[in-house]
């Protein structure tokens, strides 16, 4: 180990087909800008991408401290990056304590390499001397190969206040590392200061540039991931940025919220953009009047929207209700995070799928879906909108706080004009149209809307009968419900059976929905290549399902969700079926398709590593349990 | 049709005339006796009169006696969940300000399970009438203590009396940043009643009226002085405020009182045992977020457009 470095040997290029590296900073240090930054030029150079957040859940956490870790990981690869992948290659950490958290989360490769400040080794105050060597000695345990780099000293010869200089030094020095495309670095330091003055995009230039004429000096090593220039256009951004900009592409008007992590970035990046198209970011007064607003706008005729969280789906159930009775157009997307209750705010689970399916007393039949990638919440707003219009329905879009941070480059959409809502029809009602005159086949009606000439009618959250007229007659409420679910039916009747990634047979199926797919597909095709006999499907639609997972299922020996909510293991104390807490997945496809389907759950607070998951379905194979 | 296009043009349709009846729904199912009667008739007259097309009228709703209100109306309606009427009105009118809307709760609605959106709504200030209509008590549900019902007073269940003052929605309104128009009126008073829901239609802006209803079933004392002994009640008028000569002919203190004056509408909005009746205070210089967040309609073409130049910032 060394902590100084010396002459600057030759440096050695590791050529790798992917890596994964880690900046961590205190909170406030911008580790997340630098690694951002970074994520953003190796996608436009052509590498595969997936870019996450190490958030810390305070806002300012004593500095020093592991719980103070904030900072990104970002793993780039030669093909597409699906996900964050297993522990870490390279991690640069602004001191020794942030790099405890991560060592202590397992988040390091065995023999990764750290470059870490070393100016706490020589600190003035003896309390930080110790703390250094009290690191140390605890990283001692594993082979880690460690750096040690002056980062506040170099950054001092550019800037007065290297604490805010040092994640451009760090910018620059990966950027020697990984042999980025220099003027490509520039160009994004312009893009991140594009709102400064022309003084401070020069000043983070500079310091950029220190830090990778510091790297060449100084390091014996450089990394190699192949990088293949796109064929076709491609754009960057997170899962939230992408619900944002379906939203628009989907005509959709208002987004109507209340703050909320890990939701409350897509009102960011629509409260900058919106209004350009016409649209109304409204950040109502609580949960319940932003979902109130949404589906008053719906009602007069646009299509409205509301983004929330957990706790705040929770806020929401009666107005779910309400739009559900009323029939009224709404889209609700659910960012979702760790639970019960407060939970883990920052950090992803996916946990809502029973309450957003169940959570409603009486029966309120909606349609869910899940979008899997980043690209998938750009387009799956499109279908969410036109899903809601068309059944007169909630819509209800379960994201994850693994998609809402996450970073990965994807095919530049083409846009199309038709995704967009119609603006309200002022046509009158044909004569003798009622509000909710279902097409009893179909279960669909059309949509009234205020400053329609004859289609004056009252919504209302009562049992009502085709011309909304309030009765508790036992044969409309039967009928009521009946349409309001049959419209559901008939929609997934369109549906097209999940596709299967790997062989149609073998020995397990692992079934999964959200965010976890890349993870899942990975894990997949590494138990292959040891030989086993694994495929995958993931579920786009989970509310109704997609038609075709019995026989699915039937092709193999056995079948597993993953997914990140609670479950117990089969074989915990005291578990027995009947007291068993299965995964949401497993719940829905056991009670709904009467399938005997296993369940592998965990709730880390970070996103399933493929590495867990090809463990388990080890174990799984060898011994019909998944610990 | 003078604009050509129904969504565009605001109010009287000059095509054809409106009977009172085009506004006029159901027979409505209130107990006999009960105030809101007087408020629906008024209501409805105010809209002939003003020759609202009924489609372009919108009443809001939440869950209470006073909330069936929308039924009995010939216009479009929303009767929602208790006490969340005012968001939903919020977003009607957001995004389709050519819609006139109306907003009717009870006192257990707007100023307990509703509270939260009756003091935000004050203050976003969005062009509505909201009616409150006041019976002191829960009356679908009952005979339930409400936040208005007076000290003492016994229900179903605080059957010893209700235990705290009534809250007084006239002080609480104007105590609100931003509040632009608070009334108070009574369902025996329809002239008043008249006058008031016609300077709160006029308004531009959260016109908050207070409208005492009378409930025969639950609270018939709570109000029965005021009714029937109109000497004991307090007319404000002002040249600028509300004026109705029956009203006024009735024997009640005549008190001048300048709309425009805050800190004295404040003052005659305490209490002190005595009901006052007309507009405590109007503003129509204040803020409105209906306006300010205005937008325009943008054709799907230059909406996908823009998209697109936006795509670029996102471009690898």
């Amino acid at each position: 180990m060394s902590t100084t470095t010396t002459t600057p040997p030759r440096a050695r290029v590791q050529r790798s087909k992917e890596h994964i590296l880690e900046v961590v900073s205190d909170s406030g240090e911008g580790a997340q800008k630098c690694g951002q930054s970074f994520g953003a030029v190796s996608a436009k150079m052509g590498n595969g991408a997936w870019t996450v957040e190490i958030i810390p859940a305070e806002i300012q956490p004593p500095p020093r401290t592991p719980g103070s870790a904030s900072g990104v990981r970002i793993r780039i690869g030669e093909r597409e990056v699906t996900n964050w992948g297993d522990e870490a290659d390279l991690c640069v950490a602004f001191n020794e304590q942030v790099l405890l958290s991560r060592h202590r989360l397992g988040a390091l490769k065995e023999d990764a390499t750290i470059l870490v400040e070393n100016m706490w080794a020589t600190h003035d105050d003896p309390l930080v001397r110790k703390a250094w060597e009290g690191a140390m000695e605890e990283l001692s345990g594993r082979s880690y190969r460690i750096v040690g780099v002056p980062m506040e000293e170099q950054c001092l010869a550019v800037t007065d206040n290297p604490k805010r200089g040092k994640n451009m030094f760090i910018l620059g020095l990966l950027a020697w590392i990984y042999d980025r495309d220099m003027e490509r670095v520039r160009e994004q330091i312009a893009l991140q200061f594009r709102k400064k003055s022309k003084e401070v995009y020069e000043k983070n230039v500079e310091l950029m540039d220190l830090g990778a004429r510091w790297a060449e000096a100084n390091l014996d090593f450089r990394v190699e991931v192949k990088a293949v220039p796109p064929s076709a256009p491609m754009v960057v951004m997170n899962g939230n940025q992408a619900l944002g900009m379906g939203a628009m592409a989907a005509g959709l008007d208002l987004c109507a919220m209340y703050p909320i992590t890990p939701a409350t970035s897509v009102s960011h990046y629509l409260g900058e953009v919106f209004e350009s198209v016409g649209g109304i970011v409204h950040q109502a007064e609580d949960e319940i009047a932003a979902i109130g607003a949404a589906i008053g706008a719906s009602y007069a005729g646009k299509v409205a929207f509301t983004v929330t969280s957990g706790p705040g789906l929770a806020l929401k159930t009666e107005f779910i209700g309400l739009a559900v009775m009323t029939e009224t157009p709404l889209v609700i997307i659910d960012v979702q995070r760790g639970g019960p209750s407060t939970g883990l705010p920052t950090k992803v689970e996916q946990s809502d799928l029973l309450a957003a399916m169940f959570g409603q007393p009486g029966d309120a039949p909606k349609v869910i879906l899940a979008p899997s990638t980043i690209e998938e919440c750009f387009h799956c707003m499109v279908t969410a909108r036109r899903i809601a219009e068309a059944l007169r329905c909630v819509v209800i879009v379960l994201s994850d706080a693994n998609l809402a941070t996450g970073v990965q480059p994807f095919p530049r959409p083409r846009l199309d004009p038709r995704w967009q809502a119609a603006q309200p029809d002022p046509a009158p009602v044909p004569e003798g149209m009622r509000p909710y005159e279902w097409d009893e086949r179909l279960g669909l009606s059309r949509r009234f809307v205020p400053g329609q000439p004859g289609g004056m009618f009252v919504a209302t959250g009562l049992c009502h009968d085709e011309g909304s007229k309030v009765t508790y007659a036992p044969e409309v409420n039967q009928k009521g419900c009946e349409m309001r679910s049959r419209k559901v039916a008939t929609f997934q009747q369109t549906l097209l059976p999940p596709p299967v990634v790997g062989p149609a047979e073998g020995d397990l199926l692992l079934l999964g929905w959200g965010s976890t797919k890349g993870a899942i597909e990975e894990a997949a095709e590494r138990a292959r290549g040891e030989g086993l006999r694994v495929s995958s499907a993931h579920l786009s639609f989970l509310s109704p399902l997609q038609p075709g997972l019995p026989e699915l299922c039937r092709r193999f020996r056995q079948v597993m969700t993953v997914e990140i909510n609670y479950s117990d293991r089969a074989d915990a104390p005291f578990v027995a079926p009947e007291s068993r807490r299965l995964g949401q997945l497993a719940y829905v496809l056991r009670g709904q398709l009467l399938l005997d389907v296993d369940c592998w759950t965990r709730v880390p607070g970070e996103p399933l590593r493929p590495g867990r998951i090809l463990e388990a379905i080890r174990e799984k194979l060898s011994k019909g349990v998944a610990r | 049709m003078s604009t050509g296009c129904s969504l565009l043009g605001c109010g009287i349709d000059e095509e054809h005339a409106y009977e009172q009846s085009a506004y006029e729904g159901p027979l409505a199912r209130w107990c006999p006796g009960c105030g809101d009667h007087m408020i629906l008739a008024v209501t409805q007259r105010l809209l002939f009169e003003h020759q609202l097309r009924p489609e372009q009228v919108v009443f809001v709703s939440g869950i209470g006696c006073s909330s069936r209100f929308p039924h009995y109306m010939k216009t479009y309606g929303f009767h929602g969940i208790h006490g969340r009427a005012l968001p939903v009105a919020t977003g009607i009118k957001l995004t389709r300000p050519d819609l006139h809307v109306f907003t009717v709760m009870g006192d257990g609605d707007c100023c307990s399970i509703g509270a939260a959106h009756w003091i935000h709504a004050i203050r976003y200030n969005v062009d509505m009438v909201a009616m409150l209509l006041d019976n002191n008590i829960y009356g679908l549900t009952k005979n339930q203590t409400s936040p208005t019902t007076p000290q003492g007073h016994p229900s179903n269940t605080q059957p010893r009396g209700s235990y705290l003052p009534a809250l007084n929605p006239l002080t609480a309104t104007l105590g609100v940043t931003n509040a632009s128009f608070v009334a108070q009126t009574a369902d025996w008073v329809p002239g008043h009643l008249h006058a008031t829901l016609e300077a709160a239609y006029r308004h531009k802006g959260f016109a908050f009226v207070r409208i005492l209803q009378r409930c025969p079933v639950w609270t018939p004392a709570i109000f029965r002085d005021a009714a029937q002994d109109p000497k004991r009640n307090e007319i404000l008028v002002d040249s600028k405020g509300i004026r109705d000569a029956d009203t006024e002919k009735l024997g009640g203190k005549i008190v001048p009182h300048d709309p425009s004056d805050l800190h004295a509408a404040r003052r005659l909005a305490e209490d002190g045992g005595v009901v006052r009746l007309g507009l405590f205070y109007r503003d129509e210089s204040k803020p409105r977020y209906d306006e300010t967040r205005h937008q325009p309609v943008f054709a799907a073409e230059e909406r996908i457009r823009i998209l697109d130049e936006e795509f670029d910032r996102h471009a690898v």
